[in-house]
């Protein structure tokens, strides 16, 4: 199975192109660049056919994985399936210049006005930017408009925002680079956040909390209401990570859950696609106290239906980012959301958590369960027992490979050891759970028989398990010809 | 109602009676009563594939596009090889996540270690990230290297920069007491080198735009050389498409080079998903924020590509992370990746020069006309250009409108004092629209 396969570079044929431009037809002048600022020389870019281009990049996706492929239970990430028809309404829009007057733009604003209010009403928040291109760029944004909430009520010593140790890693260094200190507090024993610890944290320099309910464990924090209220009567505001909305859709809101300020990721709970990494989309929304701080410009409806983009908002935090956000991005997310509607938005997410509770419950006697109760949409498992033969998480995230899943999130939460988190997503039938299901029950089967077969794995993929302390401590990132790059 | 849950009503009872629940409810059983929302989503029945697609039709039909276009302004028309879409729309790319798990990623790994490549060839530079969100981001980014690299708070940027970009650094400065001093533009619309030299006290560095903002190239050398004869780092904010004629940010001795890689394949889409680039020198290896591909062996010693110096990052580091990034913008670095490769040198030196010859073209025809003069008559540019008028720019704007052209950006949308209009052409506006345009705006100006 191992194969390893060309660079571009390593194809490049002197005096092949990929493409043709039309041929100048105005007057040549000559020295239109200063003599100082001219290219040196020309570009050493690869000299490709179109064919072989089609070919490289073809063959390149045949060695990547995307939900397309199979069962892709990346726990956290929400990669459930990304419809088709979303897909290709954003081309309607293609040619669409951000900076033409208002009155050609008014299809693509009203648009993103009935997102705005789509996301409103299924969060409980009553403004959104959608200005974020990613969740932490969202936790950023949100950061930033308490910040500015605090400053203007001249609470310059709220300087902390506190953090539970389940968070998503962004959540601290988003906060980091709002100008924030980091306050973390451990979690209760069940996973749940410790009121007492809480409450010792809270205090005069406290701006906010930031927490992810469901929480990265898949438990719902059930005394949410009293976080809520720990924190707000000692002055700071609550900032909801969106990263797990997708267990709660229809079934109760955050804004209803007394937070302030909150992203959502269209990229994980609206389905659009998470392009290898990105692009996704992160809009921010707020409490109408808030509303003041949203980063410029604001889409406003005015009277008769025109859409048009407020810049006057002299309390706002400013621009996070060029234009309006990733555009193409809210097209696909507005599609979903018509598509399903109220009754199908509450589907979704009651069978997200009905098949992450399948999940749970059919491997529970085989791995390790550190909270044995409902889950919502995700739930953390651990090899449990068979740790002692010497088989860790990552062995059986790599078997899983060979067996053709894309493997959990592992490592993380951090404060379940050798966790495993597995997100199974709504899109999936039962065969596909069964299957995997049994698969699961296999590796464990093997973990105890041959556990040396699993640290080998995986055994089917194009190349091995990578040398990546190598890969950091000598990098190699880029291709240069003259070294050894085969 | 669409629906994209496979399982029938009877296999969900089924489920439910497997894990020993008698309803959908039980699932929820954690949520206090209080808190839950007692009604549906007032979001409608739900539709089906062709109502959706009918609602969007009717949003698209509600903008105007297709009319020849002359506004550039950060967000460029150019031509986009038809390969580029047909490949991204391969799902093994765009359905995937971030690829963590190297061994079934190679093919995305790979194609941001060549997207990597590339960049650093395109900029000179020694190591690239795989993309952050946009130009503006990048920029802002590359604050925050200054500031880290040199220890200092100060940083310098020049007025040049496309207003979105100053304002975005703007935002980002603000909370981590970062200093941002702006260094204006001469009557020449270069830097001020004497504002750069009163001002380098104490500064981590100086971020310069090529082409600015206005479309001039300035001597950068000369820019870069004063700002580290002051021990200053030098940021490039460039056109990556300018740089197929122009010489590049490392063969002038930019530290870091950044910008928006729309121009490389990506279509104006109202203003993204567009793609921010981050090369830099291998001194500054370390303190590049996001994700990075590097090239390492598997135990056979076959090739194999990973993300690589992750201790740079939140989910490792956390708060001391270089930056908080998670997601980026890989799918638009891919098509970067293969606009480069598909026009290779010869077609990047060609597009390049189409663009200046074009937007040449369309200066020297505007300047011709009464009540229409050049803003910087001696400066060179790239592909777009500042006209002043002898009408108000917002009366010249509607009427090319209603003779059916989309002339310059009126600068008056960021800089209320600012009568100007930015003109751009590129090799999308042939002969006959672009003199379609000059008889136009002299019957305007008549």
């Amino acid at each position: 199975m191992r194969s390893e396969y060309k660079l571009i570079f390593e194809r490049s044929k002197a005096g092949r192109r990929g493409c043709d431009l039309p041929a100048l037809d105005v007057p040549e002048l000559c020295e239109l660049v200063p003599e100082g600022m001219r290219a040196e020389r020309r570009l050493n870019l690869p000299e490709i056919a179109e064919v072989d281009l089609v070919r490289h990049y073809t063959n390149l996706s045949r060695r990547n994985y995307g939900v397309d492929n199979g069962f892709y239970p990346l726990g956290s990430c929400t990669m459930k399936y990304n419809p088709k028809i979303c897909e290709e309404l954003p081309a309607l829009f293609n040619g669409l210049h951000p900076l033409l007057d208002a009155d050609m733009t008014q299809g693509a604003l009203d648009m993103l006005y009935h997102l705005d209010q789509a996301l409103c009403e299924i969060t409980g928040m009553d403004k959104f930017t959608l200005q974020p291109a990613a969740g932490a760029h969202g936790e950023y944004t949100g950061l930033m408009i308490i910040r500015a909430y605090h400053e203007l009520r001249q609470d310059a010593a709220r300087t902390t925002i506190i953090v539970p140790d389940a968070a998503h890693g962004t959540n601290p260094a988003s906060a980091a680079m709002a100008g924030f200190k980091i306050k973390e507090i451990k979690s209760a024993p069940d996973g749940s956040v410790d009121l007492d610890a809480l409450r010792a944290a809270v205090g005069p320099d406290t701006a906010g909390l930031m927490l992810t309910n469901p929480s990265t464990l898949g438990l719902f924090e059930t005394r949410i209401s009293e976080i809520a209220q720990i924190v707000h009567e000692a002055g700071g505001l609550l900032y909801y990570d969106g990263a797990n909305l997708n267990a709660i859709m229809g079934i109760v809101r955050p804004g209803d859950m007394g937070f302030d300020v909150m992203h959502v990721n269209l990229h994980k709970t609206f389905s659009t696609p998470h392009g290898g990494g990105g692009p996704g989309s992160g809009p921010v929304g707020v409490k109408a106290e808030l509303i003041p701080y949203l980063p410029t410009p604001v889409i406003m409806a005015c009277h008769g239906g025109r859409v048009t983009l407020d810049y006057n908002r002299p309390l706002s935090i400013g621009k996070v980012k060029s234009f309006f956000g990733n555009f193409s991005v809210m097209v696909k997310a507005y599609a979903y959301i018509l598509s399903l509607g109220g009754r199908g938005l509450r589907e979704a997410s009651e069978n997200a958590v009905l098949n992450a509770n399948y999940v749970k419950e059919m491997l529970k006697d085989t791995y390790g369960l550190p909270y044995d109760r409902i889950c919502m949409h995700e739930c953390v498992l651990t090899p449990g027992e068979l740790e002692q033969g010497g088989v860790r998480t990552l062995d059986i995230a790599k078997a899983l490979i060979d067996r053709g899943y894309h493997p959990m999130t592992v490592y993380f939460p951090l404060i379940v050891h050798e966790a495993m988190m597995i997100e199974p997503t709504e899109s999936e039938s039962r065969e596909t759970l069964d299957a995997f299901i049994a698969a699961m029950k296999d590796i464990a089967r093997e973990a105890k028989e041959a556990p040396e077969a699993l640290h080998a794995a995986p055994v089917t993929t194009p190349v091995g398990r990578p040398d990546e302390v190598t890969a950091a401590r000598k990098p190699v990132v880029r291709y240069t010809a003259d070294e050894d790059n085969r | 109602m669409r629906s994209y849950v496979p399982n029938t009503e009877n296999e969900r009872r089924e489920l439910l009676e497997a894990i020993g629940l008698d309803s959908m409810e039980a699932l929820f059983a954690d949520i206090p009563q209080e808190l839950r929302l007692k009604r549906e989503l007032d979001l409608g029945a739900g539709m089906s594939e062709a109502e959706v697609r009918r609602v969007f039709e009717a949003y698209a039909a509600n903008t105007r596009t297709g009319l020849p276009l002359f506004r550039g302004a950060g967000a460029y028309n150019h031509y986009i090889p038809a390969v580029i879409p047909h490949l991204l729309s391969r799902s093994e790319f765009y359905t995937a996540y971030t690829p963590y798990q190297a061994e079934m990623s190679q093919g995305m790994l790979q194609g941001i270690f060549e997207y990597q490549t590339l960049m650093c060839e395109l900029t000179g530079l020694d190591v690239s990230n795989a993309s952050v969100y946009d130009g503006a981001t990048a920029a802002a980014e590359a604050m925050f290297m200054l500031r880290d690299a040199k220890r200092k708070r100060k940083v310098l940027v020049s007025a040049g920069l496309h207003p979105e970009v100053r304002l975005t650094m703007a935002t980002y400065a603000h909370a981590n007491g970062v200093e941002l001093v702006e260094i204006p533009l001469t009557d020449a619309c270069g830097t001020d080198m004497d504002a750069l030299s009163a001002n380098m006290e104490g500064a981590a560095g100086y971020i310069c735009a090529c082409p600015n903002f206005y479309g001039c190239i300035e001597d950068m050398n000369a820019v870069a050389d004063k700002t580290h004869e002051l021990g200053g780092l030098f940021v490039s904010y460039v056109n990556p498409i300018s740089l197929g004629a122009l010489k590049r940010p490392g063969d002038y001795g930019a530290d870091i080079a950044v910008g928006d890689a729309q121009p490389l394949g990506m279509p104006l889409s109202f203003g993204g998903p567009y793609c921010g680039f981050m090369c830099a020198t291998n001194k500054l290896m370390r303190n590049l924020p996001g994700r990075i591909v590097g090239q390492t062996r598997d135990a056979d010693g076959g090739r194999v590509f990973v993300l690589t110096l992750q201790a740079r990052e939140q989910h490792i580091r956390r708060d001391k992370a270089s930056s908080n990034i998670c997601s980026n913008q890989t799918l638009c670095a891919l098509a970067a990746a293969m606009y480069l490769s598909a026009m290779g040198p010869e077609g990047m030196a060609e597009v390049a020069e189409l663009n200046m010859q074009k937007a040449r073209y369309l200066a020297d025809g505007i300047a011709r006309i009464p009540g229409a003069t050049l803003r910087y008559p001696q400066a060179s540019f790239f592909n777009e250009f500042v006209v002043d008028f002898a009408k108000d720019s917002s009366v010249v704007s509607a009427a090319l409108k209603a003779k059916g052209y989309v002339g310059g950006l009126r600068l008056a949308y960021y800089d209320k004092e600012d009568g100007g209009m930015l003109f751009c052409a590129t090799e999308q506006n042939f002969r006959s629209e672009i003199d379609g345009l000059i008889l136009a705006l002299e019957e305007v100006l008549r």
